[in-house]
């Protein structure tokens, strides 16, 4: 019977114990929608997620579960994150959109972000980056490398994400090659090495000598470089291991300010429900080093187009631009503005494809 | 709307780059089911044989151990189904699920240090005039060793299972374990070789991913073949011929329409992207209508002692 009491008075004493700690902690949550050893998307954000780790150290703990599906197991993953005590919670993928709003219905006092979203809550804020900043970059290297005038695109879901990532990219490099032309594919899938690299392999055998990739590992890399002669860039990491070539430059997202500044504003109780969307400048898009392969030239040219873009001197959605069917979009000088480029599911004039629906 | 851009040659030839991880992993997994024994850890053994393979090949600088390597780990992941199912008697499905989840998280961690590292090339075999013909050349004959490896070997289950005595065997066993084990043959031990088969053919098909088609090494590279490779069995009646054929379609398909898109072919793309499997279901479909059958003891468990 003591025993007995004993034991329940030690169980108990525990559990307010580590109930105490855990108030203590700041519970920090990640969904990630591939493997943290992608080499891409979510290699980055477990980057962000580390330097959070880094920078309160004993003040934080940090739970992420990766490779969760987008659609209703994410709202199952989340819930069960949530029901862990987690404070605050990233969604990392435009799927888990519709998963994360519901969960945050449910959990008022769990602070949400989702990247790349559109919805907010009062407790559910989004973030993403100007990834159509660095397509721009990419598309003028593109434009002016191409030798065969044919550029291929790997893209993955049609959303306005995506589709803002083909629009720049085609402005830039049309702007200085007139004669180029893009061939792309809906891979239909955030993260398959074989089926990215099967991509990247029709794009070149159709005759593709720049292969720009909006999917997430680092396959298509290795398929340029299987193929030789063929140049890409990394996305969303550096990919580093594939320069000088077939990797010439990249875009480098950097969450790693954002995340520790929110899960700053929640340890102070500051949070609130925000629409981040950051660029260039602010440093939340990287562009980087761009490689030897790169004439001088052109790197030059590259880096004044960054910098103009980074000092707001020049947005990379500038009239007079049309949309595909030949209607007037942007008038000479006008730029686009972040409703529409948030929504965007057209493509500008010249590129002689379709958007799935 | 150019048909022009699309290469039949190349097409053809990255049919079969395309078919043979599939190819491999289905024809280990076909021997295993015609035993009796359903395995669904197909996935979580390719994903450890690309490793290993990867691994192996990047340390010595040779593919050929690498492909060994991988047949190795497969095989010996599978051994680890083999105790649960055929000395535990555990419950065929729920070992085969637990299976991939620990191959895919075994995979992972033994993969950590090998991010983002090249594996010494495979060289294409070019076999010399063959490899010459214009057309057949390119389609049949330059190719690496593994694609011709995939064709050998479905020869030989095809003849194993149909012509030998072994194969015999190994059908009795699948369709009524106790009447073969009361004319003495041993169960238990004819499929643990059977599982131990599967493994090994899984792991060089989830290595010929690694190794050959993508080339690197990514967590979760497989991502889904296995179960593919898994569909296709059943798909294929069991027969190792189907196999072939279904992995040719699923193959070419796959890579005809990422083509085609890249072609701009006014195909929506959502069809594009779900014709693999429609084609693939449907063609087997339509030849499985014939009396083929599941092995009548496929899923059940045995012991001498029942």
């Amino acid at each position: 019977m003591t025993l007995t009491k004993l034991f329940a008075t030690a169980a108990l004493a525990l559990g307010l114990a580590s109930t105490a700690m855990a108030q203590d902690k700041t519970k920090v949550g990640f969904i990630y929608v591939g493997p943290i050893g992608d080499g891409g998307w979510t290699y980055e954000h477990n980057k962000g997620r580390l330097a959070v780790e880094e920078h309160f150290g004993d003040k934080v703990e940090t739970v992420y579960q990766e490779s969760v599906p987008e659609g209703a197991d994410a709202e199952r993953a989340i819930t069960q994150m949530a029901l862990q005590g987690a404070d605050l919670i990233f969604t990392t993928s435009f799927g888990y959109m519709e998963p994360t709003l519901a969960v945050a219905g449910k959990f008022p006092n769990v602070k949400f972000e989702h990247a790349t979203g559109f919805k907010t809550a009062p407790n559910l804020s989004t973030y993403s980056a100007r990834f159509y900043e660095g397509r721009a970059v990419q598309g003028h290297i593109a434009g002016k490398m191409t030798k065969s005038n044919i550029v291929g695109y790997i893209a993955s879901f049609p959303i306005p994400e995506v589709i803002r990532g083909i629009n720049s990219a085609y402005i830039h490099a049309k702007k200085v090659n007139p004669d180029v032309e893009f061939k792309i594919i809906w891979a239909y899938t955030w993260f398959d090495p074989a089926k990215e690299a099967d991509a990247a392999t029709a794009l070149i055998e159709q005759g593709a000598d720049v292969i720009l990739q909006h999917t997430d590992s680092t396959a298509p890399q290795a398929a340029a470089e299987k193929a030789g002669n063929v140049i890409t860039f990394g996305q969303a990491s550096d990919m580093g291991e594939y320069a000088p070539m077939p990797r010439v430059s990249s875009i480098i997202d950097n969450w790693a300010p954002y995340y520790i500044a929110r899960t700053q504003a929640v340890m102070d109780g500051t949070w609130e429900s925000v629409q981040t969307w950051d660029g260039i400048g602010p440093g939340m898009v990287g562009i980087g080093e761009i490689s030897s392969a790169v004439p001088e030239d052109i790197k030059a040219e590259a880096l004044a187009l960054k910098d103009a873009i980074a000092t707001g001197s020049y947005h990379p959605f500038t009239g007079p631009l049309k949309k595909q069917d030949g209607s007037d979009w942007l008038a000479t000088g006008e730029t686009a503005d972040d409703g529409t480029l948030l929504g965007m599911n057209f493509y500008v004039e010249g590129i002689d494809s379709e958007i799935p629906n | 709307m150019d048909f022009g851009s699309i290469n039949p040659v190349l097409l053809l030839a990255s049919l079969m780059v395309a078919a043979t991880p599939i190819l491999l992993a289905a024809l280990g997994e076909l021997v295993v089911e015609r035993t009796g024994v359903l395995n669904l850890g197909v996935e979580g053994m390719m994903i450890i044989g690309a490793i290993c393979g990867f691994a192996v090949a990047v340390n010595t600088g040779s593919p050929v151990l690498g492909f060994v390597a991988a047949a190795g780990g497969g095989a010996l992941l599978s051994l680890l189904f083999a105790l649960l199912t055929q000395f535990a008697l555990a419950n065929q499905v729920a070992s085969g699920l637990a299976l991939t989840l620990f191959g895919l998280g075994l995979s992972a961690l033994l993969g950590q240090g090998y991010v983002g590292i090249k594996p010494p090339p495979v060289d294409k075999l070019d076999i010399p005039l063959l490899s010459d013909i214009p057309f057949l050349g390119p389609v049949l004959f330059s190719h690496d060793l593994m694609v011709y490896f995939g064709l050998g070997l479905v020869a030989a289950v095809w003849a194993v299972l149909k012509y030998t005595r072994a194969g015999l065997v190994l059908r009795a066993v699948g369709e009524n374990h106790d009447a073969a084990h009361a004319l003495g043959y041993k169960v238990v031990r004819i499929r643990v070789l059977a599982i131990l088969f599967g493994g090994a053919c899984a792991g060089l098909g989830g290595a010929y991913i690694s190794l050959i088609r993508v080339p690197q090494w990514t967590e979760g590279m497989t991502a889904g073949a296995g179960w593919i490779a898994l569909a296709l069995v059943v798909f294929a009646s069991w027969k190792a011929g189907r196999v072939l054929l279904g992995a040719w379609i699923f193959g070419g398909v796959t890579v005809l329409q990422l083509n085609l898109q890249a072609a701009g072919i006014a195909i929506p793309v959502e069809y594009l992207s779900m014709s693999p499997y429609l084609i693939t279901i449907l063609v087997l479909i339509i030849m499985s209508a014939d009396r083929s059958r599941a092995p009548a003891s496929l899923g059940r468990i045995f012991h001498a002692s029942q």
